[in-house]
C-alpha cells in the first residue's frame, strides 16, 4: 500500500522533471552549457501559461481550451525568449570553457528572475481551469487526479517523440552529429550555428511546457525557478549530461526518492535527491549513461 | 620576497585599521561584510587556481557561520576571536570528508558536487527545528578578550577584527600562491597529466586548495554572523554560492586583494540598488556579471596585474 503510493507519486513527480531534463540535457549535448537559466525558462512558461489560461477563460471558451493554451505560452515564451539568450547572449561565448558558461547563464538566471517579478509581479497565481479536466482516476484503492496521470502519459510521448526525431528523421541525426563533434559536423557541410540555434530553441520550449505543465498543480510565484533547476541538475547529473534515457532514468531515481523520503521521512525530502545523486556520482563518476571519452594530453 | 609580502600585509592591515576610524558608521558594516565574505571567495580564487570552481562554497560558509551561532547560543562562548578561529577549524573538520572523494572530479561534476553538497546542508537545515528552521535564529552579541561590546563600540571592534584577519589571511594566500603547492596548482589548471608524469600529485593539490577553501569560508561565515547577530539555512542556498562565485570570477585569479576589491563593489552595488530600485538589484547585478565576463575576463587583478604571477594567458 505505502509501495504503491510512493510508486504512484514518484512516477508523478518524475513525469514533470523528465521534460524540464530533457531541455537540459538536449541543450547540454548539443551546445555544451549547462543552463542555470533553464529554470527561470520554466518559470516563465509557468507565468505564461496562467496569463493564458486566464485570457482563454476570459473569452468564455470551455475549459477543454486551456490545454491549447498552455501549449500556446510554451510555445509564445520559446519563440520569444530562445532567439534573445541564444542570438543576442551566447552567441559571444561559445567556446569559453564549460564553467564560465555557467555563469553566463547564472547572471542569465539572474537577471529573468527580476524580469519575471516586473512582469508578472510578486503575487502568486493560480491555474485551477485545467486540473479538474480530467476527472478522478482510481488506482487500486487510491484516488489519482486524471490530470497528473495524463501528465505521466504526456512525459512518455515526449520522451518517445524526441527519441524517434533524433534517430529516424534527418534534421535528427544531423543534431545527433553535432553532439558528436561539431568540428566534424561543420566540416561535413552542417551548418552547425543553425543547429545550435534549433536545439536551444527546443530546449526551451520543453522547459516552458514542464512549467505550463505543472502550473495548475502548483501556486506560481517567485522562486519557482530556483528550486526546480538544482533538482534537474540532479537529475541530469545522475543521467549522465546529454544523455536522453540517463534523464529518464535520473528522473525516474529523483522521483521516487523524494516520494519515498514524503512519505518515510518528510525532513529528508530536500535532501533525499542529493544524497541518491551523490550516491550516484560516487559509482559512476560522470553518470549513468555517459560515453566514455579519451583522455587528452 | 616573504618578508616584503610580511612587511606588504602588515601595511595593508593597518590601512585598514586607520581607515575604519574615518569611515561613518555604516559604512563600517558595509566593509565588514565585504571584508567577511571577500575572504569565502578568496577560497574560491584559490580553488580555482587549480583550474575547478565550487558552487557551493555556501557550505563552508553556513557550517563557519551556524558553529558560532552554536557555541554562542548553546555553549556561551562569547569571545569573537575564539570563535571566528574555532569556526574555521570546524569548517576545515567537516570537509575533510569530502576533500578526497572531491579531488577525483573536474570542470562542471566538481561544481555540480560540491553544489549538491551545500544542498544537502541547506536541507538538513531548513527541516531542524532545533536550529530555528528555515527562519533561522539570532545570535547575542560577543565579546572580545574579555571586552563587553555594547552598541557604540560593537561595529568598530567586529571591523577591526576583520580587518586583521583579513590581513593575515591576504597575506598568507600571497605567500602560499607563489609556493611549490600554489604553483604547482597553475600547473595543474594547464595541464594534469603532465603535473602527474612530473611526479606531483594533482588529487592531493586539490585537496589541499579545497581545504583551504573550506577554512577561509569558515572565518567569513563566522565573522558575518557575527556582524549580522543572525543566521538562517540560506547560509547554505546555491544562489549564495553562487554570489561568492561572482565575486571571485569578478577579482580574478591574478591577484589576492583584487577579491576584496570585487567583494566591496557589490557589497556597495548591492546595498545601493536595495535602496534606490529594489525590485531590480537582481538584474543589476547579472548585468554586471555579463559586462565583468565579456570585457573582463581575468577579473579586476587583471587590470594591474597581467602576466606577473607567471601564468602566460
Amino acid at each position: 500500500m505505502l509501495l504503491l503510493t510512493i510508486l504512484a507519486d514518484g512516477v508523478i513527480y518524475a513525469s514533470w522533471l523528465f521534460i524540464v531534463a530533457l531541455g537540459l540535457t538536449l541543450i547540454f549535448g548539443v551546445l555544451k552549457i549547462l543552463n542555470i537559466a533553464h529554470g527561470s525558462f520554466y518559470a516563465v512558461g509557468a507565468y505564461a501559461a496562467a496569463s493564458f489560461v486566464a485570457w482563454f477563460v476570459s473569452m468564455d471558451m470551455a475549459p477543454e481550451w486551456s490545454i491549447l493554451a498552455m501549449l500556446m505560452a510554451a510555445v509564445a515564451t520559446a519563440a520569444l525568449l530562445a532567439p534573445l539568450t541564444e542570438q543576442g547572449l551566447l552567441r559571444f561565448f561559445y567556446g569559453r570553457d564549460e564553467v564560465l558558461l555557467v555563469l553566463v547563464t547564472y547572471a542569465l538566471f539572474l537577471i529573468l528572475e527580476d524580469v519575471t517579478k516586473l512582469v508578472w509581479g510578486p503575487t502568486p497565481y493560480y491555474v485551477s481551469e485545467p486540473y479538474t479536466l480530467f476527472g478522478n482516476i482510481e488506482v487500486g484503492p487510491l484516488f489519482y487526479v486524471g490530470y497528473d496521470a495524463m501528465l505521466v502519459v504526456f512525459a512518455i510521448l515526449c520522451g518517445i517523440g524526441v527519441w524517434w526525431a533524433l534517430n529516424r528523421t534527418k534534421t535528427g541525426k544531423v543534431v545527433l552529429a553535432v553532439i558528436h563533434s561539431d568540428e566534424v559536423a561543420s566540416s561535413m557541410g552542417v551548418n552547425v550555428s543553425r543547429i545550435y540555434t534549433f536545439a536551444f530553441a527546443f530546449g526551451i520550449f520543453l522547459a516552458a511546457l514542464a512549467g505550463a505543465l505543472t502550473a495548475p498543480m502548483v501556486s506560481v510565484q517567485p522562486g519557482l525557478a530556483s528550486g526546480v533547476i538544482i533538482v534537474s541538475f540532479a537529475v541530469v547529473i545522475i543521467g549522465g549530461l546529454g544523455s536522453i534515457q540517463g534523464a529518464a532514468i535520473g528522473a525516474l531515481i529523483v522521483g521516487l526518492a523524494r516520494a519515498a523520503a514524503v512519505h518515510t521521512w518528510p525532513a529528508a525530502e530536500l535532501f533525499s535527491v542529493y544524497v541518491a545523486m551523490a550516491i550516484v556520482l560516487i559509482f559512476r563518476p560522470e553518470g549513468l549513461f555517459q560515453r566514455v571519452q579519451a583522455r587528452k594530453i | 620576497m616573504r618578508s616584503n609580502m610580511l612587511i606588504w600585509g602588515g601595511g595593508v592591515t593597518l590601512l585598514l585599521l586607520i581607515a575604519g576610524y574615518l569611515m561613518p558608521k555604516w559604512a563600517l558594516f558595509l566593509c565588514t561584510m565585504a571584508m567577511s565574505h571577500g575572504l569565502v571567495s578568496l577560497g574560491i580564487v584559490v580553488l580555482m587556481r587549480s583550474g575547478v570552481v565550487s558552487f557551493g562554497q555556501g557550505f563552508s560558509f553556513a557550517i563557519g557561520g551556524y558553529c558560532t551561532a552554536f557555541m554562542t547560543n548553546f555553549f556561551g562562548v562569547t569571545d569573537a576571536f575564539l570563535l571566528v578561529m574555532s569556526s574555521g577549524a570546524a569548517s576545515v573538520l567537516i570537509a575533510l570528508p569530502f576533500a578526497p572523494l572531491l579531488s577525483r572530479y573536474r570542470g562542471i561534476f566538481f561544481a555540480m558536487l560540491t553544489l549538491a553538497i551545500s544542498m544537502v546542508l541547506y536541507g538538513v537545515l531548513v527541516k531542524t527545528t532545533e536550529l530555528g528552521g528555515s527562519d533561522g535564529f539570532n545570535v547575542s552579541r560577543p565579546t572580545l578578550f574579555g571586552m563587553e561590546l555594547d552598541n557604540e563600540n560593537a561595529n568598530m571592534v567586529l571591523y577591526q577584527l576583520a580587518a586583521v584577519i583579513v590581513g593575515v589571511a591576504l597575506t598568507w594566500s600571497r605567500i602560499y600562491t607563489q609556493s611549490t603547492r600554489g604553483l604547482v596548482s597553475l600547473a595543474v589548471r594547464e595541464a594534469e597529466l603532465r603535473v602527474e608524469y612530473l611526479g606531483a600529485s594533482v588529487a592531493s593539490t586539490i585537496a589541499t586548495n579545497y581545504l583551504v577553501a573550506a577554512a577561509l569560508g569558515g572565518l567569513g561565515g563566522a565573522l558575518t554572523v557575527l556582524a549580522l547577530g543572525h543566521i538562517d539555512p540560506n547560509f547554505s542556498y546555491w544562489t549564495t554560492s553562487g554570489e561568492f562565485v561572482f565575486v571571485a570570477i569578478l577579482g580574478g585569479h591574478y591577484s589576492m586583494t583584487a577579491v576584496f576589491l570585487g567583494s566591496l563593489l557589490v557589497e556597495i552595488v548591492r546595498s545601493f540598488s536595495n535602496l534606490y530600485f529594489p525590485n531590480t538589484w537582481q538584474l543589476a547585478m547579472g548585468l554586471f556579471l555579463l559586462v565583468v565576463i565579456r570585457f573582463l575576463p581575468h577579473g579586476l587583478g587583471s587590470l594591474w596585474r597581467r602576466g606577473s604571477t607567471g601564468d602566460q594567458q
